[in-house]
């Protein structure tokens, strides 16, 4: 049984930094009158800051801006495609819980294929250290602890490894930025990502950030011997809350393999009131 | 696996001058076998006309989207291949079977409540005992914020090896299914949950004993002699209605997870008692005595190792008081070959305090394994595992392979062999009973 994962969406789940906690409560009203003027000096400033403080600074203003939806339900359509276009799907139901101070808990829980219904899998993220991770296999009703080393190991057979799939803390990785452009007529800022995690299947990961939305549009995953491996495409963003955007499509094609999988979501929710008793090993032995 | 209690010759001598007693025995228990079956209707007949009424409810009630439940479950054919003519002729040879497992689930109350009903059956073309059928679950669930509440029929698992399944003790083990003991027969509960900071506490009443089904005289693989499951005996006088207990804390503190668990009341897995039956057989007659079990089961789970172990403590069982324990790890190796392939390494040491006299396989025996996973589409995976005991050299060794076709199906196979197994051990009786098994399900 492949281990599943939920929290499909990278910009779900963030770990507040240290720079972006400290953005929020009672400092927010001191710090937002000096950003704003330090905005205004950008064009002056802006030699002064480093391609890497520049990369970091866009993740940590996504972060920001992806904080605060406190939990999140969504459902998962995927559509696997071999080299040969014969397809297989999986349905998937996510719940994600934000965590403050630590990676996001989540529990996804599988409805197809059938002979994998009922399997759930309930994760513990964070930043550097590993994730914990919990399996439900229901024709045993046994709860497996599993490892969470094999972060490039594909997701459901799919071309999604799980490192792709889990929450996006900002201490994940390291950053570089390198331009600005256009995609698809969207303007975007151009950032290199490098894992700061163990046991990572990249690189390195080129990433379009839409500068309205502070979302990926397209990453472009380099694997460890630096060749480029896949390319994701995220779209048709939608916003909820009137601030969280999230895309209703992905889709990754493997370029080594020619294989890929599309990612389908619908149905997003939030502040559902989901609570920590909705993420435990009782709440995983009862999801269906 | 059933114990043989030693010494072998001597409990036949004695099963002998005690012939006449026996089948008076026999008489009374096919008689209180009787009665119980009608206790148990009296007993849980209540409870089921209730879940019954509540589940048409849901079944039928018109336009209800709410409480409109949901079906799922499985079809599946099975064909057991035999290389070796049986060690006894009576037993079957290449056999054919069909089983059955639909799933029923409703909830409402916002999914703090539901029901859960999976009847199964199944249909064997050589052993009667196999052709058997029982229901898994049926059980209603209510769930609070720190406490959750399941009467009926459930199936609860505990433990984190994988050679054995030492501390795992609430359900009665449907053996005639698999060898490997991870087929289980419903159990009567009720199952208090109280889910705390400091992790949960499981309290069980367990009002009604579900007897181990063993295969048939037609069956294989099975012992030599047969176990005679119309002999059953029950140091409880309520035999089958004896109310047993368990209370279990579990929970995990950073890498380890792990439970603490008691339980009072019949053994799951009896002791054989050689004797001869009516018609002048030598058979095993399963004794099932009241026992004393406290159990630990621990996992670390430390990168690319997870190290485990079940022991357990057990009195009320023969004559004396015993320890047993099954540890090891489970190594895996990500992305092999430079692909998306993961093998994972187990090693697993089984040990009982009693020794070479222990009524166990699995006295002194090393488990090696090996697990397979693709990660593909169609999750293909493969495990392989041998158990060799330590002071015979006995080899068990099987190989369970699985994979997905299309979106329904679901192909597995599986191969045991049981290879030097001395004279009079239970093995011994499963020289001939080496298979080769496809399976094919289809799921809905």
């Amino acid at each position: 049984m492949p281990k599943p994962s939920l929290n499909l969406n990278p910009a779900s789940a963030r770990t507040h930094s240290v720079q972006a906690r400290s953005l929020t409560g009672s400092r927010l009203k001191i710090i937002l009158p000096i950003t704003l003027f330090g905005l205004s000096l950008l064009p002056l400033t802006a030699n002064a800051e480093t391609a890497e403080e520049k990369g970091l600074a866009i993740a940590i203003k996504a972060d920001q801006l992806d904080t605060g939806w406190g939990d999140q339900t969504a459902d998962l359509k995927m559509v696997l495609r071999n080299r040969h276009g014969q397809e297989s799907t999986r349905k998937i139901r996510s719940r994600t819980l934000e965590v403050e101070g630590d990676g996001d808990k989540s529990l996804s829980i599988f409805d197809n294929p059938r002979d994998v219904k009922g399997t759930a899998f309930l994760s513990f993220t964070h930043a550097i250290k590993p994730d914990d991770q919990w399996l439900y296999l229901p024709a045993l009703k046994r709860v497996k602890r599993i490892s969470s080393n094999n972060k490039s190991g594909p997701f459901m057979g799919s071309e999604f490894a799980y490192e792709d799939i889990t929450s996006q803390e900002v201490d994940k990785y390291t950053y570089k930025y390198l331009r600005e452009e256009d995609l698809d007529g969207r303007p975007a800022f151009v950032i290199e990502r490098y894992p700061a995690y163990k046991h990572s299947g990249y690189t390195r990961l080129v990433t379009w950030m839409d500068k309205e939305m502070y979302q990926p549009l397209k990453i472009e995953f380099y694997d460890r011997k630096k060749s480029l491996l896949k390319t994701l495409i995220s779209s048709d963003y939608k916003q909820y809350q009137g601030k969280f955007w999230r895309p209703e499509k992905m889709s990754m094609v493997n370029h080594q393999t020619k294989k890929s999988t599309d990612l389908f979501w619908s149905n997003y929710q939030f502040k559902t009131g989901l609570t920590d008793r909705d993420f435990d090993r009782n709440s995983l032995k009862r999801a269906r | 696996m059933p114990a043989i209690k030693e010494p072998f010759a001597t409990e036949i001598q004695r099963a002998r001058r005690n012939t006449t007693s026996l089948n008076l025995c026999v008489l009374r228990i096919s008689v209180a076998r009787k009665a119980h079956f009608a206790g148990m209707a009296r007993s849980y007949g209540n409870l089921m006309k209730r879940f019954a009424a509540l589940s048409l409810t849901a079944l039928l009630w018109p336009g209800s989207t709410a409480l409109a439940g949901e079906w799922s479950g499985y079809l599946s054919g099975e064909l057991r291949a035999f290389p070796t003519g049986p060690s006894e002729p009576r037993q079957h040879g290449n056999n054919l079977s069909f089983s059955a497992q639909p799933e029923y689930y409703t909830e409402w109350d916002d999914g703090r409540q539901s029901i859960t009903i999976v009847p199964f059956a199944r249909w064997d073309q050589g052993d009667s005992e196999r052709t058997h059928a029982d229901i898994r679950e049926f059980n209603w669930l209510k769930a609070s914020d720190n406490w959750e509440l399941r009467v009926g029929i459930g199936k609860v698992y505990w433990g984190v090896t994988e050679s054995q399944h030492l501390v795992d003790i609430i359900n009665q083990t449907d053996s005639v299914e698999n060898l490997d003991g991870e087929d289980k027969l419903g159990q009567p509960m009720i199952q208090l949950a109280l889910i705390r900071d400091w992790g949960t506490v499981d309290l069980f009443v367990l009002p009604g004993f579900r007897e181990r089904t063993f295969a048939g005289i037609e069956g294989r693989p099975r012992t030599q002699p047969r176990i005679d499951t119309d002999l059953t005996q029950y140091e409880s006088s309520r035999e089958q209605h004896n109310i047993d207990y368990a209370a279990r804390w579990s929970h995990y503190i950073g890498d380890w997870d792990f439970g603490l668990s008691y339980f009072h009341g019949t053994s799951r897995d009896p002791t054989l008692l050689p004797t001869t039956n009516a018609n002048g057989e030598t058979v095993l007659i399963p004794h099932y005595e009241i026992i004393d079990q406290f159990s630990l089961d621990l996992q670390a789970t430390l990168g690319d190792w997870l190290w485990k172990l079940e022991t357990i403590h057990r009195s009320g069982q023969g004559n004396r008081n015993y320890a047993a324990a099954t540890g090891g790890f489970e190594y895996t190796l990500v992305g092999i070959f430079d692909s998306s392939y993961d093998l994972g390494l187990i090693t697993e040491v089984l040990w009982d305090e009693r020794g070479r006299n222990a009524p166990t396989l699995f006295d002194n025996d090393t488990m090696i394994g090996a697990r397979f996973t693709l990660n593909d589409a169609d999750s293909s995976e493969l495990l392989l595992g041998l158990i060799i005991d330590n002071n015979d050299q006995s080899r068990m060794l099987s190989i369970e392979g699985s994979r997905r076709i299309g979106q329904r199906w679901k192909l597995s196979i599986e191969a045991r062999t049981f290879a030097n197994a001395p004279q009079g051990s239970l093995l011994y009786g499963m020289r001939d009973d080496d298979y080769l098994q496809l399976e094919l399900a289809r799921y809905f």
